[in-house]
């Protein structure tokens, strides 16, 4: 353990008490003294390269770099004197002097840092007479534009993808006034967080290309919201102007994602328009024509009279609209919900199918065994996080397809039963502290409980399980799924569920965003589709009803961890689209059946009745341990490795319908989507 | 000419004296006699190593220590200092890294004790890694100096193969490893910690301190970095005393240096000699005087091209000594004298050191990075006589605005010169640009 013990040091004359491994910039932002910076950033290593936060140290000779200069018992620092101002007034006139006057014409315009500490330490003008340096741009694939000219060598991005993403793919070539960021060999950054680099840049260097000239960041709205393309549940800041959304950024949750997003939330914006389902359509004469609401509530409400329905739940889904129809739904009975529609493998507690390690324990690991998936496509946040454990010297296991990570992996075989390998258990009987993850496609099909059990068994012998932890983990990649599972939405069967209700006497399939519809299993049903985007599901349904995307609607979904964030809105349903609970309402009311919530909130505040630990924002819902199987003979059954997800750009409906995923696929993994035509 | 000038004499001592062969260090500077072994060994190298390593570390480090020795890469820190800084006993690997990675423009001294003397180095690099218990060494040479790397290893081959180093290194209990490597020729791998990042195979940048290498240095283990003169005189202090090494020279400022003079003097030399020997007296006596004589001196840069030059008075009576040259506002450096005489512009002198220094700046941190193309850009018109005497203060400003500022020393060492041209010769500055403007119009 690093001692912490307090040492008194003074800042400006102002005496304080701080912990002594903190660095001169630290202390000085705990005594509310402003230190500008470009290079510093409290997620990376340190660079000391900008030299903007210099400040003056009692007795020492010369300014010195807040950021590098550790604390030291006694120490006098003054930030505020004439020197320190003539230093970082030097620093910034040289900054100056090669970046381009461009700020009318930068997308960083109006949030750049540049820009700000200008105001405080430019001159009002230039004493620089000589010829400007240009830099030619360079290309870093279809989501990071560059000007390079306006780069300022602060080695942010540089130091993001070697230390965060784990690709050493940028540098700086060349030395003094001709040094230029660059890709290796100028190809695209193949990591799945390269994104983050535009927010990390504190200049108009590294900036968003689909975003370029679409927005000043004044004219924004700016609305709080929940990352649903993957099941971490990143934070995000979505920035739209009137019913548009032309942005979406990162909010800092240490808990879950730092400071970081994926690029598929970051840049698949674009499909939220694309291919929407705008008004209601019905089949008629063997095609879907359209339609409005009356005829169409009107034909379901009709239909539903005298049918048995089955309600699928789809990936995204938020747990009230889930809430909505399960309400809905019993009244025709029991065990006609079902989100498991990948027959997904789960046991009667909240601990058999979440991610029971908390996400920012993960990197407290020695030994990790990714068993069944893919962490880099699935979920890049927690990839991010074994890559930091990897960093800190823990070994990394693969159980099934041998796929390649950012980080090395040692390769045990396909088959679960590998976890009793000789060699693989003498070095997790030495590990302090081992995290299993299974990825839940895994286990997918699994057949028997048995095997369940048996897991639950090693873990506890080797003491992955004990009493204030649980490191077995289950990963699926879906946002919805989580939330669902905890109010119930889901047949009893443990294994093979959705195999197992098509064998039932169904007739009506109403799917809430879920393309399983289209599955040909479901060709003699009467398909009913609620979404918003028209693919295959929409295309084979014979009503297709329109309903809001989650950022149309206010909306609960619960993490991966079991930790329940809010999806909020940004603005008006695109179309005609309603909400599924509106819709759910009249059709009870048509069908003469209970649904008393008449607002969204009083349907919230029954579901917050009936789940209270939902109601508790950001708090991970705790679950005693999973129940101590003891299995005498622990037998794991052989599973097929499932591929949920092939593509991190094309995962899911909305992504699949964007422009910008579709020119990642093709320029960063190399996959033409089309034959070009010669 | 030479005849005529009156040499200035040493006020205390009131005669001229030259530093006595028997008392230089470094015997075969000019390759007269064989360099390798077989000379090395009737030079006196070698001859009781064995008795040295035997002492205890701490007396090794307290001897030069006591000897005055400063550094003789262009700090002029004090070498026994530095050692004592090493942690002792941690139970890691310690390293000595020797910094042959001489290209201070007009500097060829380690050049020529490599090339002619190298067992000194060795028998030095082995006496300094015992000091500072490191079992290792490594002598980050000089991409360029091919032929001396050559002899170098050729000094090493012949050390490992005699037992002078190696397991058991001169019969004594101590193991140590030499091993040569070779820069890629860039300036900045000569500042400390950019050669450890060299050495580690990356770029070539200079290291944020702290911390110091002492504590976390290659490989992130306890390093000492000496420069190759400062390690290779120890081996001569240590058999002859520290009592020797301090009578030579003046006070704080002892022993001999390797002086190198070139530029406008009749015989360019590297030469050893005396600390604290008056510059002209340097320059009279080994260099056959000034191109031209005394008068047409117009001034010299004392120390490598990184320290501010002097005027032709203040040339007639300092002494090469760090603490003097420092009063006067330069530095002894690594004591590459360059003389520049009248028939030279002696802006186009510093407009060269400029476009030098903007070269050879690593592009890491922003002053050193933007400044020094700047400066370089006012040298060339100042040359030109197209900068006013507003603009030579807006450039002696820059040159303030990164000196102090930078992660590394090659900032001060670009700002440095130019702010000695401006200091000395602004009026000729001026009057250049006045000229000019006549011209024109």
């Amino acid at each position: 353990m690093t001692d912490t013990s307090l040492i008194k040091i003074k800042i400006n004359n102002k005496e304080l008490e701080v912990d002594k491994n903190l660095t001169v910039m630290q202390a000085c932002e705990i005594a509310g003294e402003e230190i500008p910076r470009f290079c510093y950033h409290d997620k990376l290593s340190i660079a000391g390269n900008c030299r903007m936060c210099l400040v003056e140290i009692e007795k020492a000779p010369k300014l010195v770099s807040s950021c590098t200069m550790p604390l030291m018992e006694g120490m006098s620092v003054i930030t505020n004197s004439e020197k320190v101002n003539a230093g970082r007034k030097g620093v910034m006139e040289f900054l100056l002097i090669n970046h381009p006057l461009d700020c009318p014409i930068c997308d960083q315009g109006g949030e750049c840092d540049l820009q700000d500490q200008a105001m405080y330490y430019g001159f009002d003008k230039s004493r620089y007479s000589e010829n400007k340096r240009a830099v030619d741009n360079k290309n870093m694939g279809p989501l990071v534009n560059t000007i390079m000219t306006r780069c300022i060598h602060c080695t942010r991005c540089v130091r993001f993808a070697t230390e965060v993403a784990g690709v050493p793919e940028l540098g700086m070539l060349g030395r003094g006034e001709n040094a230029e960021i660059t890709t290796y060999l100028e190809n695209s950054i193949t990591s799945e967080l390269s994104g983050n680099v535009i927010d990390l840049c504190p200049v108009g260097a590294l900036t968003s290309k689909p975003y370029q000239f679409k927005a000043r960041p004044w004219e924004l709205k700016r609305t709080d919201s929940i990352d649903i393309f993957d099941s971490v549940g990143s934070n995000i800041r979505i920035d739209s102007r009137a019913e548009e959304i032309l942005r979406v950024t990162p909010r800092t949750n240490e808990d879950i994602n730092e400071e970081w997003i994926s690029d598929k939330v970051r840049f698949n914006y674009d499909g939220y328009y694309q291919q929407r389902i705008d008004t209601p359509y019905i089949r008629k004469n063997q095609r879907l024509q359209i339609s409005n609401w009356d005829e169409t509530v009107k034909v379901l409400t009709n239909k539903l009279k005298a049918s048995q329905p089955l309600a699928l739940i789809g990936e995204l889904v938020d747990v009230e609209t889930g809430y909505a129809v399960k309400k809905f739904m019993q009244n025709f009975g029991e065990d006609n919900v079902e989100c498991r529609t990948d027959n997904q493998f789960i046991h009667n507690n909240l601990n058999s199918f979440r991610f029971n390690t908390p996400i920012n324990k993960i990197e407290d690991s020695d030994l990790i065994v990714l068993i069944g998936t893919n962490p880099k496509i699935e979920t890049p946040i927690i990839n991010h996080k074994i890559f930091k454990a990897y960093n800190n010297g823990a070994q990394i296991f693969n159980i099934g397809e041998n796929i390649s990570l950012n980080y090395e992996t040692k390769y045990l075989g396909t088959k679960l039963s590998e976890l009793e390998n000789e060699k693989f258990l003498k070095n997790i009987k030495k590990s302090k502290n081992p995290i299993i993850i299974i990825g839940s496609s895994y286990l997918n099909n699994l057949k028997n409980v048995h095997t369940y059990k048996s897991l639950i068994s090693f873990s506890h012998q080797f003491k992955l399980i004990t009493k204030d932890k649980n490191n077995l983990n289950f990963l699926n990649p879906f946002a919805s799924r989580i939330g669902q599972l905890l109010i119930g939405n889901t047949t009893k069967n443990h294994c093979e569920p959705f195999t197992k209700l098509l064998n039932q006497k169904f007739d009506t399939v109403l799917s809430f965003g879920s393309e399983k519809i289209a599955d040909s299993s479901f060709d003699s049903y009467y398909r009913v589709y609620f979404g918003h985007h028209g693919d295959e599901g929409a295309m084979k349904s014979d009503l297709v009803l329109p309903t809001p995307l989650f950022t149309e609607k206010n909306g609960i979904f619960v993490n991966i961890e079991g930790r329940p964030q809010e999806a909020r809105k940004c603005h008006n349903p695109i179309g005609s689209g309603k909400e599924e609970w509106v819709i759910l309402k009249k059709l009870s009311q048509n069908l003469s059946y209970d649904f008393e919530p008449n607002t969204f909130d009083e349907l919230r505040e029954e579901l917050f009745k009936k789940h209270p630990k939902l109601f508790e924002f950001q708090e991970i819902i705790h679950e005693d341990s999973s129940e101590p199987f003891v299995v005498e003979d622990i037998l794991f059954e052989d599973c097929k490795p499932l591929k949920l997800i092939e593509n991190f750009y094309m995962s899911d409906i909305i992504s699949k319908n964007s422009v910008t995923m579709a020119k990642c696929v093709e320029e960063i993994l190399d996959k033409p989507l089309m034959e070009k035509s010669a | 000419m030479v005849n005529q000038i009156k040499l200035v004499l040493r006020k205390e001592e009131g005669v001229q004296r030259m530093l006595n062969t028997k008392d230089k260090i470094f015997q075969n500077l000019h390759g007269f006699e064989e360099p390798f072994l077989e000379g090395a060994l009737k030079r006196g190298s070698w001859s009781n190593t064995n008795e040295i390593l035997s002492k205890n570390q701490n007396d090794v480090i307290e001897m030069v220590k006591s000897s005055q020795l400063r550094g003789r890469g262009g700090a002029g820190f004090s070498t026994g200092l530095k050692w004592s800084f090493m942690p002792k006993d941690t139970g890691k690997q310690h390293y000595l890294v020797v910094n042959a990675d001489e290209s201070e423009p007009g500097t060829c001294k380690d050049r020529e004790i490599i090339r002619n003397d190298p067992h000194t180095l060795i028998e030095g690099c082995l006496i300094a890694s015992y000091a500072i218990q490191a079992t290792k060494c490594y002598i980050y040479i000089r991409g360029e100096y091919h032929f001396e790397y050559i002899q170098l290893e050729k000094a090493i081959a012949e050390a490992y193969e005699k037992g002078l180093i190696g397991k058991k290194a001169c019969g004594s209990n101590f193991d140590f490893d030499l091993y040569v490597h070779r820069g890629a020729g860039a300036y900045i791998c000569g500042e400390e910690t950019a050669l450890l990042e060299s050495l580690e195979g990356k770029k070539g940048q200079p290291r944020l301190k702290p911390p110091f290498p002492a504590g976390v240095g290659l490989y992130g283990m306890p390093t000492t970095i000496n420069n190759v003169e400062s390690i290779a005189v120890v081996p001569t202090i240590l058999r002859r005393g520290s009592d020797w090494f301090k009578k030579i020279g003046t006070e704080n400022n002892t022993g001999t240096k390797v002086f190198c003079i070139s530029g406008n003097v009749n015989k360019p030399c590297t030469i050893e000699e005396e600390m604290g020997i008056p510059l002209q007296e340097l320059i009279e006596k080994h260099c056959d005087g000034v191109d031209g004589g005394w008068d047409n001196l117009k001034a010299i840069i004392p120390g490598g091209s990184s320290t501010p030059m002097l005027p032709k008075n203040v040339c007639e009576t300092v002494r090469m000594n760090f603490d003097d040259l420092k009063a006067y506002g330069s530095g002894l450096g690594t004591a590459g004298v360059i003389v520049v005489n009248k028939n030279n512009d002696i802006s186009e002198v510093i407009e060269r050191f400029s476009h030098f220094y903007k070269h050879e700046s690593c592009g890491q941190c922003t002053p050193c990075r933007e400044g020094t193309g700047w400066m370089y850009r006012m040298m060339q018109k100042l040359v030109r006589g197209e900068i006013s005497p507003e603009q030579i203060e807006l450039l002696e400003n820059v040159t303030k605005q990164i000196e102090g500022h930078t992660i590394c020393a090659l900032g001060d060492a670009a700002a440095w010169p130019i702010q000695g041209l401006i200091k000395n010769f602004k009026s000729e500055l001026i009057e250049k640009y006045n000229k000019r403007n006549l011209k024109a119009s």
